[in-house]
């Protein structure tokens, strides 16, 4: 138990198909304890897809899958018993008390009342909704119930958090309120899965991730690795008006490492972005706006797919 | 308290209810946790189920018995087998009040329960199977139903239109009758991805002719034999007919009791198995 090399999820060739679609093409990925895991896609990827397979409430069409040692198809009930899941979708219920909800969902788990009150204050308290325990669940923000959605998930002591999309929806302050409480429970080891099409939050809780496509996984690593691997240090935009932007790319495709051309911008990557702007600068071009930042995990999905991951 | 203290405090402790006895308890009540949340939301409209459920059997008892009961018993001086008309229609409309008990539980609720509120993908990600989560479903709608027909029964009773000693099975007669379409019902709404008018369609094109058709307010044998099979199908015939053998001892030869006993017990675990199996199929897909 305490060897933290031991694997708790394992997929290999895992597909799904719903009729002749195929949403999940044959992924390869385990997930080691206490790391936060990711998947990383823009929408229609087969991220929430490849969740429900690892929650143990949708079937696979093909290859193997294994959490925590076990077989989901036959033993569903048993792994689901020790996994807190935290759809895409909020199935919170609305018409009861927040306290409520997690006493009722506690008792799914066969969880006797004593302890589902007291570990519903310790879990309210942890949301930081102790105020709202007895607030009906309409009234919440949406940040409050997403908190609320995680704090319901804990209420087993799971060994695996599963997180679909946690804070697509959710205004800056609301998704850093979130991302802190994530990270407070990785702190103490547990287990996350996180999707996300949100390069930004990838960065933030996930230790190692994969980014999926059109159900394939076009690469594996951590942030860091991956920035490295597939894009350069820094990245310069250029904002030339829309009409401007393609004769403008013409004349300066040398410059740096690599070129992409967007509908509203070029981005030039390079190791120094400032000598970019300067070597533009130099050519007698003057771009209506011009930044230098760093590469992101949303140039290594351009790099890999020619798109962008939020349209 | 710390504040990582307290995480620690959320997180652990309580140890013991965890392992493999978490799983296997919910496999053994899994269906009655489900229950136990159908039951805590009908708890919000409570006090209308139980105005509903007094309310219902007073309004027919006076429309039937006072009103028409006193009409048709003027007038046909006891041709329905030698009871008051109320006695004669009490064990229908029983069962009839069972079913409409039991159709409020396993129709909107139960397609909301996939897309409205989507609390069975909750319980689904918890340890509980889909049968189990049907079977939540059914025992809730059962337990409403077995309020509504005991007050019933306990007013007919009282009217002294269930004089017979086995009056008493009336009340399971009925609770299968409305479980027979419930669980049916269950199983249609558990395959709807949208309302699309089916459950008023449902309520006009099968609920309403089953109640005017199945022996309700006058005996089966008055219809033209071309329109008898409608009671012959309907639980409610069934119902009605073995409550009247049970209620007030009229006479039905012993083979035709235990066929309606059979009919009923029958649909109710065949509409009970297939809104499993639709439940498995949405929750699964
Ligand atoms: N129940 C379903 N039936 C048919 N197609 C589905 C179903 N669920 C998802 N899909 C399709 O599978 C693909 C992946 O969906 P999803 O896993 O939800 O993507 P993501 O979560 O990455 O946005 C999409 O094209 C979606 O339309
Ligand atoms: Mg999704």
């Amino acid at each position: 138990m305490n060897n933290n090399d031991e694997i708790m999820i394992r997929a290999e060739a895992l597909t799904k198909k719903y009729g002749e679609f195929t949403a999940v093409d044959g992924i390869n990925f385990s997930v080691k304890k206490g790391e936060s895991f990711g998947l990383l896609g823009p929408n229609g990827a087969g991220k929430s897809t490849t969740m429900r397979m690892i929650a143990a409430v949708s079937k696979r069409s093909g290859g193997e899958l294994t959490i925590l040692g076990k077989d989901p198809d036959r033993d569903g009930p048993d792994i689901r018993a020790h996994l807190g899941v935290v759809p895409q979708t909020d199935n919170l219920d609305t018409e009861i008390k927040v306290k409520d909800n997690l006493y009722v969902y506690g008792r799914y788990f066969g969880l006797p009342g004593k302890f589902l009150r007291e570990k519903s204050r310790d879990l309210l308290e942890f949301a930081q909704l102790t105020e709202k325990a007895d607030a009906k669940v309409d009234t919440l923000s949406g940040g409050m119930k997403r908190r609320l959605t995680i704090a319901r998930a804990l209420i087993n002591e799971p060994d695996i958090l599963l997180l679909d999309e946690p804070t697509t929806g959710l205004d800056p302050q609301a998704r850093h309120i979130l991302w802190d409480r994530l990270f407070r429970l990785k702190e103490e080891g547990v287990t996350q899965v996180i999707t996300t099409h949100y390069m930004d939050e990838a960065e933030q809780l996930c230790d190692r991730l994969i980014v999926i496509d059109q159900g394939k996984i076009m690469a594996e690593g951590s942030p860091a690795e991956l920035i490295q691997r597939y894009s350069s240090r820094e990245v310069a935009e250029l904002r030339f008006g829309s009409d401007r932007n393609a004769t403008a790319a013409d004349k300066l495709a040398d410059l740096g490492d690599r070129m992409e051309i967007l509908p509203d911008r070029i981005l030039i990557y390079a190791d120094n972005g400032e000598a970019v702007l300067e070597a533009v600068a130099s050519r007698g071009f003057k771009p209506l706006t011009s930044l230098v930042r760093r590469s992101s995990l949303e140039d290594v999905f351009l790099r890999l797919t020619g798109r962008s991951l939020v349209e | 308290m710390s504040s990582s203290s307290l995480e620690k405090k959320a997180l652990s402790g309580a140890a013991v209810h965890f392992g493999e006895r978490r799983s296997s308890k919910a496999g053994m009540f899994g269906a009655w946790y489900a229950a136990e949340h159908r039951l805590l939301t009908m708890r919000a409209f409570v006090s209308t189920i139980v105005a509903t459920s007094i309310f219902n059997p007073l309004m027919y008892l006076f429309a039937l018995g006072v009103g028409i009961g006193s009409y048709v018993d003027r007038g046909a001086g006891g041709a329905l087998f030698g009871v008051s008309y109320l006695t004669f229609v009490g064990p229908a409309l029983l069962a009839s009040a069972s079913i409409n008990a039991v159709f409020e539980e396993t129709s909107y609720p139960v397609m909301g329960g996939f897309k409205w509120t989507r609390e069975f993908y909750a319980m689904h990600a918890a340890p509980l199977r889909p049968d189990q989560i049907a079977s939540g479903v059914l025992i809730a709608a059962i337990i409403r139903s077995v309020f509504t027909v005991l007050v019933f029964w306990i007013m007919l009773r009282l009217f002294g239109t269930l004089p017979s000693p086995r009056a008493i099975l009336v009340l399971p007669a009925a609770v299968l009758c409305g479980l027979g379409i419930g669980s049916v019902m269950a199983a249609l709404a558990a395959s709807l991805k949208d309302d699309d008018g089916w459950f008023a369609m449902i309520n006009r094109m099968v609920i309403a002719p089953m109640f005017l058709f199945s022996g309700t307010f006058y005996p089966l044998e008055q219809m033209p034999v071309w329109i008898r099979w409608i009671g012959w199908m309907s639980p409610l015939w069934h119902a009605a007919d073995f409550g009247r053998w049970a209620g007030f001892d009229h006479t039905v030869e012993p083979w035709l009791v235990i066929v309606h006993a059979a009919y009923l017990i029958a649909l109710a675990g065949f509409g009970w198995f297939l809104a499993a199996r639709q439940f498995a199929r949405r929750l699964e897909e």
